[in-house]
């Protein structure tokens, strides 16, 4: 008896160990379907976009989710090529004008948030927690609220309507350094004995910026970059009230809109709207996919600091 | 991070004690004995008598700061430096009594008065509102009566609960909040006494330094510090005699005669005259006025500046010479030089505008008073006055229908995205799953497509001739087209599900990320303790994860109060609801403050007044949600413990 009972329980354990593997694989394969349903689900609106913006047989919503006519017609007429309209659509310009605010906010951004981040990050100063506290308090007005002065301002020095880029680029970038709550938490994370080790052998405070913080803040200056280039990609609110309606200043998000705003211009222009999303995702995506280690770690780190 | 799993090791996170909003406290439940009605009635009569008691009792046995507190709420706060407390009692008192005395009394008198009760919701029909509206109204006016009456028990309970602890000699209890108001009036005070003192104190060049900006510093040899300061107070006299006088003298009234027409005797004619421009001189005005505390600053630093040499002489040590200075931009006042373009910045795009715009709140400033043809001028609380007055404007009931959207907006939004986030990121990272790194880029790549193109396709998508219709009619489940957007109901339902399709990525990314950082010996120690995957969630996960992401939550609440891309760039085009309609434009049912906000400032009449108190009151509801938000976190982590 005595011999046979650890057998039998071994045999047991067996056992429990099989139906547990097979409770595993079942719930896995559920997973499985699950998330294949969901991703379907999130991914479908997108080739949706894609399989419209090659329709051939019409520019307004039809009913085939699946072009009849495979065509490279949407993508000609956002370049002007074979339209009747000429000055509808500016997709060109609109392009350029996304392109430029983008590359000099993403430059002057990170410039902003790097000096406030990292001198609130290392260093002590009288009235330092009073300016956290301000910006925090500051950060709870609407953005938005200030547009209409800005806007005044703006126009006084010409830089609304068909000059938007520039006034934009200016509202984008002034403030910016509000935003500098991920960058700070990286910075603090970044051991305070090295700075004080360089102090000890003579370095000025500029210079342990420049040679031993910077170049170990890397993955957040690539953060801020891109957070910073794809902010004007996206941004519609500002852009819409400073352009004026002005076709020759818009960026991408606002022309698109105002394309497509009216059920005529809806009936005229929905293809080509699909197929200019298609180019305004397309270089944003592969700089996202290349940089994403660097987003996920910026976005990860910011949400565990606040 | 590291705080928290330090924490986890210790095993706090079991004891729930340090957490409170985990969820995992068990609340003890003290063993009641069941009390008969009579008891009970007994037990309520004898507290109301204690509670009528005490009012006598603490009035004659309290302090005067206390008896002060019967009439005053909060002053026994005030006088002891409990200053959040004392603010939250006296703006109850004042907003209670400013709204009882307008409009509540007259409301409560009118609940005894059905006929003319009924009268009012026959007038109200005129306006298209909900007719229940004025008797809510009026139970409401009832009902901040009797909040009134506890607020006011509180202040001078709480006065008197001060007064024991002073008597104990123990320590009164302050937030941070006062302790740096109490910092803030000790600096200013010491500011005015270093003026003095240092006048009376310093040397001749301090004196002088008074008056002529820098003069210490030249005396002293700090031949550059000197020129900035004197080239500084020299163009600040210059504008201030030129114009900036002028500016502030007219901010009294915002101008007098606008552009208008003149009789020309030469030509016999009218010509247009060119007169004062309420606009600019608000802008000028203000920029003048800070330009002026700016200047009070650098004073400030030119005879302190010169103060401290008077000190470095007397001592006999070297004065800084202007090589030194560089070295200080780079080296001990690096952070000045850092500072110096944001401050700007944030100075002049941010700050300023706040200050117009707040300014603005109290003008008549809109389209038909622009500051040039029509000028425009100080109106004091008119335009808040209007949110009150539900007789003849439409603006309180607007506010009110639409922050109730807003709030239930931001709860559905921030809390369906981050459980289905957390959810998704649970699955994939799911032990036994592969081609993780494929499913989690799937994901990832819809956040990089940016937000207007989906938000826009989706709208076309469900707009009355987009896609979505044509299929359900083609199959059959639909005659006519259904329009989503015009549908209260459906365009509420589809901008939260649209929302969640378009930020669930977003939040599988955070969670992911956080997920794998928790111990794996945290479940195999529930595990062998036999908790199920459920209890493993609600024990471990679920609290971990609120922990850690608290502040995050906070944000992307407040962020989604204001998400304006997604309601305009789905919604924009839904139909108004004319219950809405406001002297500033009308709104749709899916609007949510900050685009109402917008299309006041966009629409035709350009009531910028109404705007920027809109602006003002969406900066109260952020700033309390805020306070509220940051008190229920679970910990207020300490920044340096991570240096």
């Amino acid at each position: 008896m005595s011999k046979e009972k650890p057998k039998n329980l071994s045999i047991k354990k067996e056992a429990k160990q099989r139906s547990l593997k097979t409770h595993q694989k079942v719930t896995n394969v559920i997973v499985y379907i699950i998330l294949v349903i969901v991703s379907i689900i999130w991914i479908t609106p997108f080739v949706m976009i894609v399989l419209e913006s090659f329709k051939g047989e019409a520019t307004c919503p039809t009913d085939a989710i699946i072009p009849r006519q495979f065509s490279l017609k949407n993508y000609k007429a956002l370049f002007n090529i074979g339209v009747e309209k000429k000055d509808e659509i500016k997709f060109f310009r609109w392009y350029m004008n996304t392109l430029i605010m983008s590359c000099v906010c993403a430059i002057i951004q990170t410039f902003m948030v790097l000096c406030m981040s990292y001198t609130l990050s290392r260093m002590r100063f009288k009235g330092r927690k009073f300016l956290m506290n301000f910006m925090l308090v500051l950060g709870m007005f609407p953005g938005f609220l200030s547009m209409i002065i800005l806007k005044k301002v703006m126009s006084g020095w010409n830089m609304i309507g068909e000059n938007a880029v520039w006034g934009l680029i200016i509202i984008y970038t002034a403030s910016s350094a509000m935003g500098y709550y991920v960058s700070k938490g990286f910075f603090d994370t970044i051991p305070k004995s090295l700075d004080e080790a360089a102090r000890v052998d003579g370095a000025t405070r500029a210079t342990v910026f420049f040679r031993i913080t910077l170049p170990m803040a890397k993955p957040i200056v690539i953060y801020t970059l891109l957070t910073a280039f794809m902010g004007p990609w996206g941004d519609f609110m500002f852009a819409k009230y400073i352009v004026n309606n002005a076709t020759d200043g818009m960026n991408v998000a606002v022309g698109l809109q105002n394309l497509i705003a009216t059920s005529e211009g809806l009936a005229a222009h929905y293809t080509h709207f699909c197929a200019a999303g298609v180019l305004v995702a397309i270089p944003v995506t592969i700089l996202f996919m290349c940089l994403q280690r660097y987003y996920v770690e910026g976005v990860t780190g910011g949400a565990v600091k606040g | 991070m590291r705080f928290f799993i330090e924490k986890a090791r210790k095993g706090d996170i079991m004891k729930p004690k340090t957490n409170k909003t985990t969820g995992t406290k068990k609340k003890s439940v003290p063993v009641r004995k069941r009390k008969s009605f009579a008891e009970g009635v007994k037990g309520f009569f004898k507290a109301v008598g204690n509670e009528i008691k005490s009012f006598f009792t603490i009035f004659v046995d309290g302090s005067w700061r206390t008896k002060l507190s019967y009439v005053i709420f909060g002053f026994g706060n005030l006088v002891l430096g409990q200053i959040a407390r004392a603010l939250f009692f006296l703006a109850f008192e004042a907003l209670f009594f400013f709204y009882t005395i307008k409009s509540g009394w007259a409301r409560i008198l009118k609940l005894g008065n059905l006929k003319e009760l009924t009268e009012q919701v026959e007038f109200v029909r005129l306006f298209n509102k909900d007719i229940h509206v004025e008797l809510l109204l009026s139970i409401f006016s009832v009902l901040l009566v009797v909040v009134c009456i506890v607020v006011w028990r509180n202040s001078f309970h709480g006065s008197y609960r001060n007064d024991k602890l002073l008597k104990e000699g123990r320590k009164i209890p302050r937030s941070a909040f006062d302790k740096g108001v109490i910092n803030f009036i000790k600096a200013v005070g010491n500011e005015i006494k270093s003026f003095f003192v240092i006048f009376v104190k310093g040397s001749w060049r301090t004196k002088l330094s008074y008056v002529i900006f820098g003069f210490g510093n030249l005396v002293c040899g700090q031949i550059a510090r000197a020129a900035l300061f004197l080239a500084f107070e020299a163009s600040f006299i210059y504008y201030i005699i030129n114009f900036g006088l002028a500016w502030i003298l007219k901010l009294d009234n915002l101008g007098d005669i606008g552009s208008h027409e003149e009789y020309d005797p030469i030509f016999d004619t009218y010509v247009r005259v060119n007169g004062d421009n309420s606009f600019k001189i608000l802008l000028y005005g203000v920029l003048s006025v800070l330009l002026c505390i700016v200047c009070i600053v650098v004073w400030r630093m030119s005879f302190h500046g010169s103060y401290e040499n008077d000190k470095l002489l007397e001592e006999g040590k070297k004065i800084p010479k202007f090589k030194d200075d560089l070295h200080d931009i780079v080296d001990s006042k690096f952070h000045r030089t850092l500072l110096t373009v944001p401050a700007i910045g944030i100075t002049m795009f941010t700050v300023f505008p706040i200050i117009f715009m707040i300014l603005v709140a109290f003008t008549n400033y809109d389209g038909a008073h622009d500051g040039y043809s029509g000028l425009f001028t100080w109106t004091g609380w008119a335009n808040f006055m209007e949110l009150f007055n539900t007789k003849t404007s439409n603006l309180g009931y607007a506010f009110v229908h639409i922050l109730l959207w807003t709030l239930v907006w931001a709860v559905l939004a921030t809390f369906s995205n981050y459980f289905l986030g957390m959810l998704l990121a649970l699955l994939i990272n799911k032990k036994g799953i592969k081609l993780k790194k494929m499913w989690r880029s799937l994901f990832v790549m819809t956040i990089a497509v940016p937000q207007f193109i989906s938000l826009l396709y989706m709208s076309k998508l469900f707009a009355k001739n987009g896609l979505i219709n044509m299929l359900l009619i083609k199959w059959g489940f639909l005659e006519f087209p259904f329009d989503f957007w015009a549908n209260t109901t459906a365009s509420r339902i589809l901008v939260v599900v649209i929302n969640i399709w378009v930020g669930v990525p977003y939040l599988m990314l955070i969670a992911t990320g956080i997920l794998m950082n928790i111990p794996e010996d945290l479940y195999e120690s529930a595990r062998i303790d036999g908790a199920n995957p459920f209890q493993q969630y609600m024990k471990i996960t679920l609290p971990y994860m609120l922990f850690i992401t608290g502040p995050y939550l906070l944000t992307s609440f407040i962020g989604n109060i204001n998400n304006f891309n997604v309601i305009y760039l789905l919604a924009g085009g839904a139909e108004a609801n004319s219950n809405l309609l406001t002297s500033g434009g009308s709104a749709s049912d899916v609007d949510l403050l900050i685009t109402w906000l917008f299309k006041i400032s966009m629409g035709t009449e350009s009531n910028y007044k109404l705007a920027s108190v809109i602006g003002i009151l969406i900066f109260m509801v952020v700033s309390v949600i805020s306070v509220i938000g940051f008190n229920l976190m679970p910990s207020n982590k300490n920044e340096e413990d991570y240096q």
